[in-house]
């Protein structure tokens, strides 16, 4: 249980960061910071997480001799990794749908690039952003589920240990479970619903 | 420990054969996933408030809890279960899990392809007083269906992602041919980034692949509103460009 949440905070913070990263990176002016987070963006929406999650649990430490220290770290920057490539494409998107008459405006006020993008499209970028991500925590949730495969003692690996000493409470066992990640699921749901009135609260329509 | 080449040929024929069980059982799942994706749709649309609550809090209850957890309730405890229970061999339940998890997906994408169609067409089709059979077969479902085409497309390379979970109940498909030839010899290295760049080779194609058929389909969207009001298809344009 605490696992779950402690792997879901701490991805979901990296993944943020990640994500505004790559998405900038995805819309810079240097080209070779621009291939450099295309390249990564690919390779880590290409693949699957949990081969990823293998990827970096057994093949890293042995190939690079990059050790993550624990297990928890490994689990982090995959799931991380993983979601920060999906939402960079969301930052990305947002940031480019912002109409090119408000990048005019900021432009014709004499605003530097900076003061562009901090001032004038990315409060009206984020808007955009936070019903996406919102569903991308939900989805996070689901993948914290996984890092009971490499042994780090989340819910779901508590619960497979119950079911092999009790054989017969599986289908209880299980239940719960689902319940638990349901009643976890829960407050993200309500907070992406809220998000997303939020977010088309107060925009004008053309 | 280093790259060894050695490993490599030696793990390629064994992931090789898993990737044809992966490929198979991705097709399979979804096969399954459109099906039943039907029955959801078909389940939301009965007019009668406690099913639509019911359906709703289902569909809610399996989106939103890991499709790990399901498989393995699926292979473990439902043989348990009394009455109802039944004994699955991996690949139907890997089959029964995925597929079930992403028919609630799949669903609302119908959804929204029904609901996309104009609603003077509806009022059409019942002007011209069309039974109910052939106002589907033959107004609705023909404008329901294109627009649908690309979104299941990239439904069915997420799919294909997710099928690796099934090693964890034992279907040898590629991350279990990778994991048992590490268990055997103690090179994960290998093995695992075969089955990563295996991965990479058989989604890229197919994204890009998507992304060509998602700009036809928004150009003719495009052709019938010019103004183009429909913010998410200018995100899409905007984000394949």
């Amino acid at each position: 249980m605490n696992i779950t949440i402690t792997v879901l905070l701490a991805s979901a913070v990296l993944s943020f960061i990640i994500a505004f990263l790559a998405g900038f990176g995805r819309i810079a002016k240097n080209p070779i910071i621009r291939k450099f987070t295309g390249f990564y963006i690919e390779v880590f929406r290409g693949t699957s997480l949990i081969v990823q999650l293998f990827w970096f649990y057994y093949a890293l430490p042995g190939l690079f001799g990059i050790d993550l220290g624990t297990d928890f770290w490994a689990a982090v920057v995959a799931i991380s990794m993983n979601y920060g490539a999906y939402m960079s494409e969301v930052v990305r998107g947002s940031i480019l749908s912002v109409s090119d008459g408000q990048k005019e405006a900021a432009t014709a006020l004499n605003m530097s690039r900076f003061q562009r993008m901090r001032l004038v499209i990315l409060p009206q970028a984020v808007r955009m952003m936070l019903p996406e991500f919102g569903n991308y925590l939900i989805q996070m949730l689901k993948a914290t589920s996984l890092v009971s495969l490499i042994g780090l003692t989340d819910i779901l690996y508590h619960g497979d240990i119950f079911r092999s000493t009790n054989l017969s409470l599986a289908p209880t066992v299980y239940l719960l479970i689902l319940v638990f990640y349901f009643i976890l699921a829960l407050p993200l749901i309500w907070l992406t619903r809220w998000a997303e009135k939020q977010s088309s609260k107060g925009v004008a329509t053309e | 420990m280093t790259w060894s080449w050695n490993y490599v040929w030696e793990s390629l024929p064994l992931i090789f054969e898993g990737m044809w069980i992966t490929l198979g059982l991705t097709i399979g799942c979804f096969a399954f996933a459109m099906l039943f994706g039907f029955v959801w749709t078909f389940l939301r649309r009965i007019p009668w408030t406690p099913v639509q609550k019911l359906v709703g809090f289902l569909l809610e209850f399996i989106r939103s809890t890991p499709p790990l957890v399901q498989l393995f309730f699926l292979f473990y405890a439902w043989p348990m279960v009394p009455y109802v229970g039944v004994t699955l061999d991996p690949i139907s339940c890997a089959i029964l899990g995925l597929g079930g998890h992403f028919s609630t997906y799949i669903s609302e994408i119908y959804r929204s392809g029904i609901e996309s169609v104009d609603k003077g067409q509806w009022e059409a089709a019942k002007a011209l007083n069309l039974s109910t059979g052939k106002k589907w077969t033959k107004i609705i479902l023909p404008q329901a269906i294109p627009p649908t085409i690309p979104m299941l497309g990239n439904y069915l390379i997420i799919m294909f992602k997710e099928v690796p979970l099934t090693a964890t109940i034992g279907v040898t498909g590629m991350l279990h041919a990778a994991e048992s030839f590490g268990a055997q010899t103690f090179a994960y290295v290998e093995p695992l980034t075969l089955v990563a760049l295996f991965f990479l080779a058989m989604s890229y194609p197919s994204a890009v692949l998507i992304r060509k058929l998602e700009k036809k389909f928004n150009r003719r969207f495009d052709k019938k509103n010019p103004t183009g009001t429909n913010n998410n298809m200018d995100k899409g344009v905007a984000v394949n460009g």
